[in-house]
């Protein structure tokens, strides 16, 4: 297979450049730290609990496009679908930290868990307290009952929403997790592959599909998921997904929902409408309450084409963090 | 034959050794690592022992803790994703409690591989069998507390061989952590990338002080 056409320079300066490229659309309310792939908000105030997030490069928007007001204060990023090294999210951890503590939110994965444990016993023994968070939204890589197992994919954007405004009322870091976590509980997220996206140093994609099949559930990097079939229409597509989605936590009559249809690279927005039509109908045919629909791309992997459904069931408390304003590069409220 | 011990210089030109040769196996530990995980096991390890030979060639270190420790941190901070942070630990993890040694006997050895094992099994949370590293770390780790009265040579080839087992033991497992937990089945008939670079270190180790 011919590599992709893809607009880059050198294959091995993509990760900073790309982050020049989000310093730059910041007008100055980002900046670079100076010897590491990390990004961290220019104004922190004293006395505000820290909010970093991070993981591999190559799904932006996330994570560096999360940073901003009442959303993250800095992110590590580390190579192309590689978690950051420790020094690294020690150095970033030390740019946030305003005297309150830091929170570590990121995807649950093998390679981040273990860095960003790393960092929190190093940024420990420098006397700045840790907490974490992992995200572990994707109901398609383990059952029910073992969610600890499960993979953090496009849910980093809701749970990142509620943490961000979370960090920016709270001034201890332990109600920060909490409502972090508590957020986190509340997501689910589903989402299909219909083809592979490549990696920018080799032109390889990232995996193998058949033209005329389509995976449910699978990985942001083409970890396996719950079922290969046939391409099939948006309508019974989406209602597999939902299916799934609605049994899993599971959703109720009567429960209120922020929704997210999000674009995994290379879907239409076309294609996005349709399909958050059909999951409004199952919605409200659930007698389930939409708060807010957010469409579009967020959490990446490279041109894959497909999507995701993310469904956050929301309470008093976390409808509070999710109704502030926000403004980040990859997502604004109003 | 029949080396008791490796002094202080002679363990930084082991590391020199096998930094060199960990960054000629690349292209070994890219193709095993294409058939169960994403493929870039051997470009990380390759940096991470680039960033090894060039601190272990120019920084001033004075036991055989600071040797591994420093190798630890070199692969740590340059490697990423899971593979850094495991093998960052092994290293760090074996260079405690080694209590300033200047030479590298086959008790010596044994605490640093015992330090490494328990390090990454605190942080990765992997059990034998879950074809991980740690299945030929473990078994090298307990051959090493057999070897605590031979030679350094006799117990680094005795070391070497049980990682090598552990090693061919791994085509028979389904993975059940990192990346290639999601291939399931599909693991089965391949050896573990990061029990292959566990293996290779070992060997490369008795390969140098078996040249000596």
């Amino acid at each position: 297979m011919k590599p992709p056409k893809k607009i880059i320079n050198d294959p091995k300066h993509v990760v900073r450049e790309l982050l020049e490229g989000v310093v730059e659309a910041s007008a100055g309310r980002i900046k670079p730290l100076t010897s590491v792939q990390a990004l961290v908000k220019t104004y922190l105030p004293e006395g505000k609990v820290g909010l970093l997030i991070g993981g591999g490069s190559g799904h932006e928007p996330l994570f560096p496009g999360f940073i901003g007001d009442n959303m993250a204060d800095g992110a590590a990023c580390g190579n192309i679908f590689a978690a950051p090294t420790p020094d690294l999210i020690l150095e970033a951890t030390r740019a946030v930290h305003r005297g309150k503590g830091v929170l570590y939110l990121y995807g649950n994965y093998a390679g981040d868990n273990m860095n960003f444990d790393i960092a929190a016993e190093m940024a420990a023994e420098a006397g700045i307290t840790v907490r974490t968070v992992r995200v572990w939204d994707d109901v398609a890589s383990a059952p029910p009952g073992r969610e600890e197992e499960r993979r953090g994919i496009a849910g980093d954007l809701f749970v990142i929403k509620i943490a961000g405004g979370a960090a920016a009322w709270h001034d201890r870091l332990e109600d920060v997790q909490r409502v972090a976590a508590k957020a986190r509980d509340q997501v689910r997220t589903m989402g299909v592959s219909l083809a592979a996206g490549s990696i920018p140093e080799t032109g390889e994609p990232t995996f193998e599909l058949p033209d005329d099949e389509i995976e449910i559930g699978m990985g942001l990097h083409g970890e396996r998921g719950v079922a290969r079939e046939k391409m099939l229409p948006a309508d019974p597509l989406v209602d597999k997904m939902m299916d799934r989605i609605l049994t899993d936590l599971p959703f109720n009559h009567g429960d209120e929902v922020a929704l997210l249809i999000n674009d995994l690279g290379s879907t239409t927005m076309m294609e996005l409408l349709i399909a958050n039509r059909r999951v409004h109908r199952i919605l409200r045919e659930n007698g389930i309450a939409v708060h807010d629909t957010v469409i579009g791309s967020y959490c990446t992997c490279q041109e894959m084409a497909g999507f995701s459904i993310t469904l956050m069931r929301l309470d008093d408390e976390i409808r509070r963090y999710y109704d502030l304003p926000a403004r980040s590069l990859g997502f604004v409220k109003g | 034959m029949g080396r008791p011990r490796l002094s202080l210089p002679e363990v930084r030109e082991m590391m020199i050794y096998v930094s060199r040769k960990m960054i000629e196996s690349k292209d070994l530990l890219t193709q095993a690592d294409k058939a169960v995980g994403d493929g870039d096991h051997g470009v990380g390890m390759a940096r991470g022992f680039e960033n090894v030979l060039k601190i272990v060639e120019q920084k001033e270190l004075s036991s055989v803790e600071q040797i591994f420790m420093a190798t630890g941190l070199a692969i740590m901070t340059s490697v990423g994703g899971a593979a850094g942070a495991v093998f960052g630990t092994f290293f760090r993890g074996a260079s405690k409690n080694l209590q300033g040694a200047e030479d590298l006997t086959p008790a010596i050895l044994s605490r640093m591989l015992q330090g490494g094992l328990q390090a990454v099994k605190k942080l990765g949370k992997a059990s034998l069998g879950d074809k991980t590293m740690i299945d030929a770390l473990e078994p090298a780790a307990m051959e090493s507390l057999n070897q605590t009265s031979a030679d350094l040579d006799e117990a680094l080839a005795a070391v070497a061989e049980a990682a090598r087992r552990g090693l061919e033991k791994t085509k028979g497992m389904v993975a059940k952590i990192g990346k290639a937990k999601n291939l399931g089945e599909r693991s089965l008939g391949y050896p573990d990338p990061g029990a292959l670079s566990t293996y290779l270190i070992l060997n490369f180790m008795k390969e140098f002080v078996a040249s000596l």
